[in-house]
């Protein structure tokens, strides 16, 4: 019993991990940069979509789509302002200023929102409950999966399937010939990075009824999300997907025996662990840079 | 050629400031009606400034009766010079040198954080200066060990809140076995040390497991489940508000009906809205409340509170009421103690203490002799109401 409940809150929380990472991977894989800041965006989204609901009474969907697309801006600004301009002059800076950025938000957050952490008001989702195998379930703890997982489908048929997900496919193979074939390159990377937000604001909102709203909550998140994705191999969506669920998991599990005063340093040391006997992450293929 | 004359003038210069300084503190001795100052030291910004805001009424309110009553020494007026800590142990310190060495204060009052208090308490009995918390609980803060000891409290001590919340599982709730969930820090120890002590007092309950969590922790069912596998009937709980309200829905989340008895931490901030539907299933301690049945001081109180602080409609708009209540009574046991001591001497006035004579009808209850040599904790388990929440509303349960 222990178990199994262990085992459903670590497939919520992973697939949490596992969506943030997946905003590594998608701009990673486009443009070789990150916002380091996910756990940043996430509480925005979280931020918004109680500010909208809660605040201004605004009805819940309208009140979510509004929040995700307030994420995904983001995700462009955090593009235009933190990582283009240093790109184009061929600097690494941006992993610093993506940080920065990641904290001015924080701040502008703990000045408007307010230093006192909120609850979002109890919804179905979380109120009622139903058995599994002797173990209670709220709805919530199940839909956190199931859209982590759906989203990541979603997006692997987009990136497959569809025109502009081909042309940022492209894009990610070859950046000058995508160019001459007239993929513009600019906009596809913008795509990447709202759409990066555009999951960590998924995220957000997702855990939001489950944890506390505040300007830190997303900070350990992102730290966690971006050990997830090196360990999935970021450019592997599914390994990053699969690594977050496991991590998850083994948090949960390691919760579960040795309690919570362990989780993070085991967590974290296991993480250390397996990129030493596989730097290139569990589901990733080494690199091979071409001279 | 300029760095030389400066340099020359420098011995003059600081004789001089000596001499002004030796005439200012001549001047302080000779003026019947200068102020009395005293300090408060607490947390006015970040996470926990409520908690000060909420020492600072009930302080203010006190001193304003005592000004408008005349004063004390013969009409001089209280004049209340406010630090603040950030809830961070050093800053805590720095402010309270610089209320003592500086602004030369004649007592001083805490706030809510007790590592701020533990780290301030030496101080206090080396400069022999009256400390007297309002808050802050740990039991070392006055139990610090130092003979004479200037260090007072008018609050809940840990030790003895660890007896009742034991007792009130057992009476209340019918629990001969209680699991533990405590936060991991200095705090969640101290009080499993009296949790543990108080165990072995009481026989009518017995500790099954000892759980700890982290304040960043999202879900707590692990904890919770070894605790109910273990048999307990009742969870005792010692955290802040959003971590116990993390342990609240997750003991929703598990269907687990178990009655929780909680020490005052969740008190502060939003706890209702952050636990959910479940918040009321949390009976915690208090040392006062401003519902139900107000005696004529707590009438009075809360008038005065309502006329100062516009904000305040009704007893729902205390925040912190704890915080007022105990800073309220506090500075009344104080103001007695200096007019008994005669002078604003910091032995004078802790010996006044100690020996306090008359009673004082306060807003927490009537004090006769409310400190003594060894003992230096204003109120005990008799003292402390137990609490949950209806709504928004901290009504009490017993």
């Amino acid at each position: 019993m222990l178990f199994l409940s262990a085992l459903i809150t670590g497939l919520g929380l992973g697939s949490m991990y596992g969506l943030l990472a997946l905003g590594f991977y998608v701009t990673y894989v486009v443009s070789k940069t990150v916002n380091f800041a996910q756990g940043s965006t996430m509480m925005l989204g979280a931020v918004l979509c109680f500010t909208f609901w809660v605040t201004f009474g605004w009805p819940a969907p309208l009140a979510i789509a509004i929040a995700l697309i307030g994420c995904a801006l983001w995700g462009v600004a955090v593009e235009r302002i933190a990582v283009r301009p240093f790109v184009r002059r061929r600097s690494e800076a941006w992993l610093m200023a993506t940080v920065a950025l990641g904290i001015v938000l924080d701040n502008i957050v703990l000045f408007t929102f307010g230093r006192d952490p909120r609850g979002m008001p109890p919804t179905p989702l979380v109120t009622d409950s139903f058995l599994i195998a002797g173990v209670r379930v709220q709805p919530q703890q199940v839909l956190i999966p199931l859209v982590g997982v759906g989203l990541a489908i979603v997006f692997s048929v987009f990136s497959r399937r569809t025109r502009h997900g081909l042309a940022m496919l492209a894009v990610v193979q070859n950046e000058g010939a995508a160019r001459l074939m007239g993929i513009n390159v600019g906009v596809a990377v913008s795509a990447a990075f709202a759409m990066s937000g555009f999951f960590a604001g998924v995220a957000g909102i997702l855990i939001a009824p489950l944890f506390t709203i505040s300007s830190t909550m997303g900070t350990l998140f992102g730290i966690k999300a971006f050990a997830v994705a090196i360990l999935g191999g970021i450019t592997n969506p599914w390994g990053v997907m699969c690594a977050g669920l496991l991590y998850g998991v083994a948090e949960a599990l390691i919760t579960a025996t040795f309690g919570s005063t362990y989780t993070q340093i085991t967590a974290f040391s296991l993480v250390i662990v397996a990129l030493a006997l596989r730097p290139e992450g569990l589901f990733g293929r080494a690199s091979v840079k071409k001279v | 050629m300029k760095t030389l004359l400066r340099l020359r003038m420098l011995p003059a210069a600081v004789g001089m400031s000596i001499a002004a300084l030796g005439l200012a503190g001549a001047a302080g001795t000779v003026q019947a009606a200068d102020p009395i100052k005293l300090g408060h030291v607490a947390a006015l910004s970040g996470a926990s400034a409520q908690s000060g805001e909420a020492i600072t009424r009930g302080l203010q309110i006190a001193i304003d009766e005592i000004n408008e009553s005349g004063g004390l020494l013969d009409g001089r007026m209280i004049e209340l010079i406010q630090r603040d800590d950030e809830s961070k142990p050093p800053k805590g310190l720095i402010a309270a040198r610089e209320l003592i060495f500086n602004e030369d204060v004649a007592a001083f009052f805490g706030g809510i954080d007790s590592p701020v208090s533990l780290a301030i308490a030496p101080l206090a009995n080396q400069e022999k200066t009256p400390f007297i918390g309002v808050w802050a609980a740990a039991t070392g803060i006055t139990r610090n060990g130092a003979d004479p000891n200037y260090v007072f409290r008018v609050s809940a001590i840990d030790t003895l809140v660890d007896v009742k919340l034991l007792d009130y599982a057992d009476k209340k709730f019918g629990a001969s076995k209680v699991g533990l969930m405590l936060i991991n820090n200095p705090w969640g120890e101290s009080n499993e040390k009296g949790l543990t002590a108080a165990d072995e007092e009481n026989d009518a309950v017995e500790i099954v497991g000892i759980e700890k969590f982290e304040g960043a922790d999202v879900d707590m069912t692990p904890q919770l489940t070894r605790l109910k596998e273990a048999g307990a009937e009742a969870i005792i709980l010692v955290v802040n508000a959003p971590p116990g309200a993390q342990m609240m829905k997750s003991r929703e989340r598990m269907g687990w009906d178990v009655p929780v008895v909680s020490h005052w931490g969740i008190s502060g901030g939003r706890f209702p809205e952050l636990a959910g539907p479940t918040a009321g299933d949390a009976h915690f301690v208090q040392t006062y409340s401003f519902f139900g049945d107000q005696g004529e001081v707590g009438t009075s109180v809360l008038e005065k509170l309502k006329a100062k602080y516009p904000e305040i409609k009704g007893p729902e708009d205390v925040f912190s009421p704890v915080g007022t209540a105990n800073a309220y009574d506090a500075m009344h046991l104080l103001a007695m103690a200096i007019e008994q001591a005669g002078s604003t001497d910091g032995d004078a006035i802790r010996q006044a203490l100690e020996d306090l004579q008359g009673s004082y009808p306060g807003l927490i209850k009537t004090y006769e002799s409310p400190f003594s040599a060894d003992n230096h904790d204003a109120l005990g388990p008799n003292d402390y109401v137990m609490v949950h929440y209806e709504g928004d509303k901290v009504v009490p349960t017993e």
